[in-house]
């Protein structure tokens, strides 16, 4: 048994944010009781969280790990591991690796690797169409069997609206939500930044912000045409998330997700550096206000870091050639604090309702620290202060463009099933 | 002499990657250092002896024949030997990055790195791996500093200043690395600028990349050529005729330049076009071949220019650290030499 004391219990879904020590037994928690109440045996472990926040565990919504295939950049062992350190417990894996997982037997090959070498638990999402090509529907009924959570083309969105819906159709009767890597690619080919000042003064083609909500605003009325769930991935433009206000007020069963470097970063930090170049690529000054807002104001469900590790030798190129994506994983919790918390733009539990009930929701599972619930606990420090420093990252890729950069609050400890699978 | 390389400030004057940070100072120095060079250009023997044993490197990712002829003829006119790479002769084609090219290049042991690149940021790049000068001789859609400084030299010869003028640019403002390099050139010193073309060409985002210079995007020809003292017409790229589809007669009825249309400018005016010149498209052969037209005259000031950038940096370069003597070799030594 594991007892973690004198920690702060900051859990939303109960809306609890007390002095509690929690114990668990195995893979679950046992007690949750006010401090210095649970009389636990001898033998018991015990985990000093003094000065800790002791919340649920993390759970990250979009992630690419990498394997199969593209095992040079990422492994499912080293992007877990990355992970935990980040403070993440879950995190579900985008399809686009090679193979696309498009079928039961890739979603079995990724869950029996994160068995063997994972550190926090896999989540897969399966592909929505058949090599996320846009044509035929993927076996997503056998996936769904074999365990994935969702199903998205991620990298780009469901080709036509015409399979979108179709997709859509289908996901509703099987209860699998649909995420949407939401762009019309005709208005961002060749495209490497978002389009505006910066992207004409550096003269990099831009992508305009559109490019992205009339994506959205296809998906949002596929979603009320069919009554799916839909879940907007990685939302960088204030239109997309007036489109997902609209649905949301109309009673949709929409969800979005925003991501660290959208909240933290614009375009205007883009200096030819391949490490600031990401798909949805950095917004303007006023859509980070809009996400901030609307991170606040409850339209923002959760926050997903699209973890996107390139090795060396393909991100270290010309800014046009590079491919899309950065890592997310350690940077993710300090990134919310300094930008969220310490800001003063949001409370530590809305903040901490993002990385866990948010996307619980959107998963429709639950997410909550009580007996009986499975004992994956996030357990970080909001004053903890230290420096990232890429090189030492846990993940094999390097491509972040925030080495270097001095933070306050980390990840203390990631405990999945009961098991510390990270302890700083 | 100050140039910023990557964010540092330096009194070396390391790399030319672009005129955006360069200041009003240190452009005006860099078009006095041209003066004598072209000086040299109207000699019978031109040939110098200032950068004997340099050599520079000269890589051409990106098909050119002008600049890097220019920038051939003024190496050789300085003393120096040149390594030529061009892309089509490269390894790139098999799948050799970028800067392993270079860095292959580089241990060759040249003395400066002129390069061209279609992506926007290229020399930037090398620039942060290299240990000798670069210069840019143009990068994607980015800048053409050379260029924007042998224009700038070219209408202070016309019109006696570059201060306070109306310049106009015509065409493909978007796409173009010379209206932005002519943009942070000639902005500095006071001069308003009119951008005009087919509107998706000229997007109103460029009113806003050079914070305190006036410009306007306007999308009639006659309203931009009022009261303009320069017009600098941009080449019609075909390539670019075909994204978006757009019809060349079109672009002929709108924004041609023809003699009728130049009389709306001042009367003084001046016609800058960095070539290679589609005639009877963007301007008709009249204009072209005009009294007002400065076409070669830019080609000439081209090689003086860029003489007088290798003969900095490369000068620079050998005695790091030390500020160099900014004298230019008097007509007698350069005759001296070869």
């Amino acid at each position: 048994m594991l007892l973690i004391k004198n920690g702060r219990v900051l859990d939303p879904a109960s809306k609890t944010d007390a002095a509690l020590d929690v114990l668990v037994d195995g893979e679950k928690i046992k007690e949750v009781a006010p401090a210095g109440k649970i009389a636990a045996p001898q033998s018991t472990e015990i985990f000093d969280a003094s000065g800790l926040i002791v919340a649920p565990g993390f759970i990250d919504l979009h992630v690419h790990l990498r394997e199969p295939g593209q095992e040079s950049s990422e492994t499912i062992e080293t992007g877990t591991r990355a992970a935990a350190r980040g403070g993440f417990t879950a995190v579900c894996c985008m399809p686009n690796t090679k193979p696309v997982n498009d079928n039961a037997s890739v979603t079995r090959f990724i869950l029996d690797r994160a068995k063997a070498g994972g550190s926090v638990r896999v989540w897969p999402i399966g592909a929505a169409s058949v090599g996320s090509k846009g044509e035929a529907i993927a076996e997503i009924a056998a996936m769904k069997e074999a365990g994935i959570v969702a199903v998205s083309d991620d990298g780009k969105p469901i080709a036509t609206a015409k399979l979108a819906r179709q997709v859509m159709d289908y996901c509703r009767s099987l209860d699998l939500p649909v995420i949407e890597h939401s762009e019309d690619v005709s208005l961002t080919n060749g495209a490497v930044m978002r389009e505006g000042v910066t992207s004409t003064r550096l003269g990099l083609r831009g992508m305009p912000a559109a490019a992205e909500s009339v994506c959205v605003a296809r998906d949002v009325q596929l979603a009320e045409l069919t009554g799916a769930r839909l879940h907007v991935a990685h939302l960088s433009a204030k239109a997309s998330l007036e489109q997902v206000r609209w649905a949301k007020s109309r009673g949709l069963r929409v969800t979005c997700e925003v991501t660290p470097h959208h909240f933290t970063l614009i375009d205007e930090d883009v200096e030819y550096d391949s490490k600031f170049k990401m798909n949805p690529p950095l917004a303007a000054r006023e859509d980070r206000e809009a996400l901030l807002a609307g991170l606040a104001d409850g339209t923002v469900d959760a926050i997903a870091t699209d973890h996107a590790p390139h090795e060396p030798a393909l991100k270290d190129v010309e800014f046009d050639r590079a491919p899309f994506g950065i890592l997310g994983f350690e940077t993710a919790l300090a990134l919310a604090l300094e930008q969220l918390v310490q800001s003063g733009r949001l409370s530590l539990i809305r903040m901490v309702d993002l990385f866990t009930m948010g996307p619980a929701r959107v998963l429709g599972i639950q997410r909550k620290i009580a007996a009986g619930q499975p004992a994956d606990l996030t357990i970080f420090s909001p004053n903890h202060t230290w420096t990232y420093h890429v090189k030492e990252s846990q993940s094999k890729s390097r491509n972040s463009p925030f080495d270097g950069r001095a933070f306050k609050g980390a990840a203390v400890a990631a405990i999945v099933a009961g098991r510390v699978v990270y302890r700083q | 002499m100050v140039l910023i390389r990557e964010g540092t400030l330096s009194y070396n004057f390391r790399d030319l990657l672009a005129l955006e940070p360069l200041t009003a100072d240190e452009l005006s120095f860099l078009l006095d250092q041209s003066k004598p060079f072209q000086e040299i250009q109207k000699h019978p023997l031109k040939k110098l002896a200032t950068l004997r044993g340099k050599t520079v490197a000269l890589a051409f990712f990106e098909t050119s024949t002008r600049t890097r002829i220019s920038f051939g003829a003024a190496a050789s006119r300085l003393g120096a030997d040149t390594m030529n790479l061009q892309a089509e002769a490269s390894s790139l084609k098999k799948g050799e990055t970028l800067l392993d090219t270079v860095f292959n290049l580089n241990a060759m042991k040249p003395d400066c790195l002129v390069m061209r690149h279609a992506a926007s940021g290229a020399a930037n790049y090398v620039a942060r791996h290299l240990d000798i000068p670069v210069v840019n001789a143009g990068d994607g859609t980015h800048e053409h500093p050379s260029q924007g400084l042998l224009d700038a030299l070219t209408i202070r010869d016309r019109l006696g200043t570059i201060k306070n003028l109306n310049v106009t640019i015509l065409g493909d403002i978007l796409h173009s690395r010379v209206a932005r390099s002519n943009i942070h050139l000639l902005g500095k010193f006071g001069c308003k600028f009119t951008l005009c073309g087919p509107a998706m060409w000229v997007p109103r985002e460029l009113e806003k990349i050079a914070p305190g210079t006036p410009i306007r995007c306007v999308y009639r020809i006659e309203e931009a050529l009022d009261g303009a003292d320069v017009i600098i017409m941009l080449r019609v790229q075909t390539e670019r005729l075909n994204d978006p589809p757009l019809s060349a007669n079109d672009y002929v009825l709108l924004y041609q330049l023809n003699a009728e249309r130049l009389r709306r400018a001042s009367r003084d005016a001046i016609v800058l076009h960095p070539g290679p010149i589609n005639r009877g498209i963007e301007i008709t052969p009249e204009v072209a071949d005009g009294p007002q037209s400065c076409v070669l005259e830019q080609v000439t000031n081209g090689v003086a220019v860029r003489m007088a950038i290798l003969y900095l940096l490369i000068s620079g370069a050998t005695e790091t650290g030390t500020h160099l003597a900014l004298e230019v070799k008097s007509k007698e030594s350069a005759n001296a030499s070869d």
